[in-house]
């Protein structure tokens, strides 16, 4: 598989990249570089091995394989509590890294674009 | 009255225990040692460009406050009065926090990240915020969008990445103690080029509550230090469930400072041949090789072992790393923190944002993982990835079974040159063949320095324990450390 000029620009679409023409280059080379290393992925027979997506489930008292799904993650669940488990900072804090902010809102350009 | 007793003057070989005994029998005050420290990095850091920020009013603020417990004749926590210092992708409350990019130069954070917040619970001094690759995506540092880190062992090379600032900062002696982060590497890389030890604990084991996230699955947060010991004193502060992260782990944390005195004497130290093959430099080889037979005279028994995924773990990390880092960077936006870029629209400003405030590296990772994550490629990359990270991890439970601690080198080669590798991407992800696999499998991994080349470049020594296992960890490590040390003492 080889990564064309037209996926370098699909990507950047889907990520929110502009790129300059320059930097749509060096992608090409370097994506296809990486890509290709990664290929030899593909040497491995890994139809019956699952997927592992993190490793939080697979230690201690959570390494039990009896438990499925959503069940080995029970130990992530806490009590739900009214105010959480920190207040929620104060409106002016919240906002004080905002770029542009009417003291309420974040203010942001035009959404709506004809 | 706070009164200056002895100058502290050299501010080397000064250890957390010894700074906390000193301050309590008054022959030193917290303040006046923050003032040196100050005056060594204003004098030194021009050269290294350890730091990015200082957060002197905070740490005055901090160091008068032990003083006056002192004063008082109150009992000091456990690391009163030390200086530590912050990788700058950790956030501080009212202390600038720009992860190496230019898209948060001017962020300030409202909120502690919780193992910084712990070390200042413990009595620590935070002097400031370390350099490191932009948002940690690199192998030498020099991806900070500030400016690069230079090794104090030779000016001419890189510190390792991406927390090369807090590798540096502690082997130029401008901190007792970092912080850093670890997501392929990034704290027993830079700790094996500066000659410092990092350790990069499991996963869960310390809250990542404030860590500014590259790949959430892959991120660590760890100690450096001069020594083993004292990175044992920062872990046991750091170390412990965190309501406020659910992925850190409901598991008691043992006394580690305490654990390092038991014997070593019969544990089975694993040898794996995949970590020795072509690409090792021989010194650094001949540097583990002699490590290895050290852990034998001290008793442990040396095991020969098999890893045979390893070949396939830096494309397996990259293809998860990427992903996870494509997801992650969505955030940073230009709406609520951080740089924006004057535009006409929504869609052109979250464009323009992303493209001035991001670096190469950043993009390129964050193209990579979209690429991944992308319809018709998510099977052939993404999930044969999480296949092969099973089988990664699964190579270690199998070691795990006969063996205690499996010893190995941290990096290929030493330190290598600044600009040695920045045009080729794949030869610096190369840099992280022998690291990455902990973070895909979660275990803990320390280095601890083993020798030095012929041009005087140190060498690590990487050791790696199941999960949950930095007792007997450090403990090898501890004691590797104090054989090593009376041996160059003659």
């Amino acid at each position: 598989m080889k990564v064309t000029e037209k996926d370098v620009a699909y990507v950047a679409d889907l990520a929110n990249l502009e790129l300059t023409g320059e930097e749509r280059a060096r992608m090409l080379r370097d994506l296809n570089s990486v890509l290709g290393y990664v290929a030899r992925l593909g040497e491995l027979n890994t139809d019956m091995v699952p997927p592992m997506a993190q490793v939080s489930d697979r230690y201690g008292e959570n390494n039990d394989t009896s438990r499925q799904g959503s069940d080995r993650f029970a130990y992530a669940i806490r009590e739900d509590v009214k105010e959480g488990l920190r207040k929620s900072l104060p409106h002016d804090v919240a906002l004080k890294n905002a770029p542009d902010s009417d003291g309420t809102f974040f203010e942001v350009p035009k959404v709506i674009e004809r | 009255m706070i009164v200056e007793k002895e100058n502290t003057g050299s501010l080397h070989g000064l250890s957390i225990d010894g700074i906390r005994n000193a301050i309590v029998e008054e022959r030193m005050t917290a303040t006046g040692l923050a003032g040196n420290f100050y005056d060594r990095i204003k004098k030194d850091n021009p050269e290294i460009g350890a730091f990015l920020s200082l957060s002197e009013k905070r740490a005055l603020t901090q160091a008068g406050l032990i003083d006056q417990m002192a004063a008082e004749g109150l009992p000091l926590p456990p690391l009163a009065g030390v200086p530590v210092a912050i990788k700058d992708v950790m956030v501080t409350r009212d202390v600038r926090t720009t992860a190496g990019s230019k898209i948060l130069d001017n962020f300030i954070p409202p909120y502690d990240c919780t193992a910084v917040a712990r070390l200042e619970a413990a009595g620590a001094v935070i002097l400031g915020k370390l350099n490191c690759d932009e948002f940690a995506m690199g192998s030498s540092t020099e991806n900070s969008a500030y400016h690069p880190v230079h090794n104090p062992r030779d000016k001419s090379r890189v510190p390792g990445g991406s927390s090369g600032g807090s590798a540096a900062a502690v082997a130029a002696e401008m901190a007792v103690a970092t912080l850093g982060s670890d997501t392929g590497g990034s704290i027993r890389q830079p700790a094996s080029f500066c000659g410092v030890v990092g350790l990069k604990p499991t996963y869960g084991r310390v809250s990542r509550y404030g860590l500014i996230a590259f790949a959430s699955s892959l991120d660590h947060i760890g100690p450096f230090a001069k020594t083993v010991k004292e990175v044992a004193l920062v872990l046991r502060t750091i170390a412990g469930r965190d309501p406020m992260d659910s992925t850190s782990a409901d598991v008691p944390v043992p006394d580690y400072v305490t654990e390092l005195e038991k014997p070593v004497k019969g544990l089975k130290v694993g040898v794996a041949k995949e970590y020795f093959g072509g690409g090792l430099d021989p010194e650094v080889r001949a540097a583990v090789e002699t490590a290895i037979e050290k852990l034998a005279e001290l008793g442990c028994e040396v095991v020969p072992v098999s890893l045979p995924h390893t070949e396939y773990a830096i494309p397996a990390y990259y293809v998860v790393a990427t992903a996870e880092a494509s997801s992650n960077l969505a955030r940073f936006d230009g709406v609520r923190y951080g740089f924006r870029a004057k535009s006409n629209s929504l869609s052109e400003m979250y464009r323009l944002t992303r493209d001035g405030g991001f670096g190469m590296e950043v993009k390129r990772r964050i193209m990579l993982g979209t690429y991944a994550l992308s319809a018709g490629y998510y099977d052939a990359y993404y999930l044969k990835a999480q296949k092969v990270r099973t089988l990664l991890t699964r190579d270690f439970d199998q070691a795990f079974k006969t063996v205690d601690v499996i010893a190995a080198p941290t990096c290929p080669t030493p330190a290598f040159k600044l600009g040695e590798k920045v045009d080729d991407p794949l030869a610096m992800y190369l840099a992280d063949i022998y690291t990455v696999t902990a973070n895909l499998a979660g275990i803990p991994g320390i280095s601890i320095p083993c020798g030095e080349n012929h041009e005087k470049l140190p060498i690590g020594l990487q050791l790696l324990a199941r999960h949950f296992d930095e007792a007997p960890l450090l403990r090898v490590a501890h004691a590797y450390e104090q054989r090593r040390l009376s041996n160059l003492r003659g």
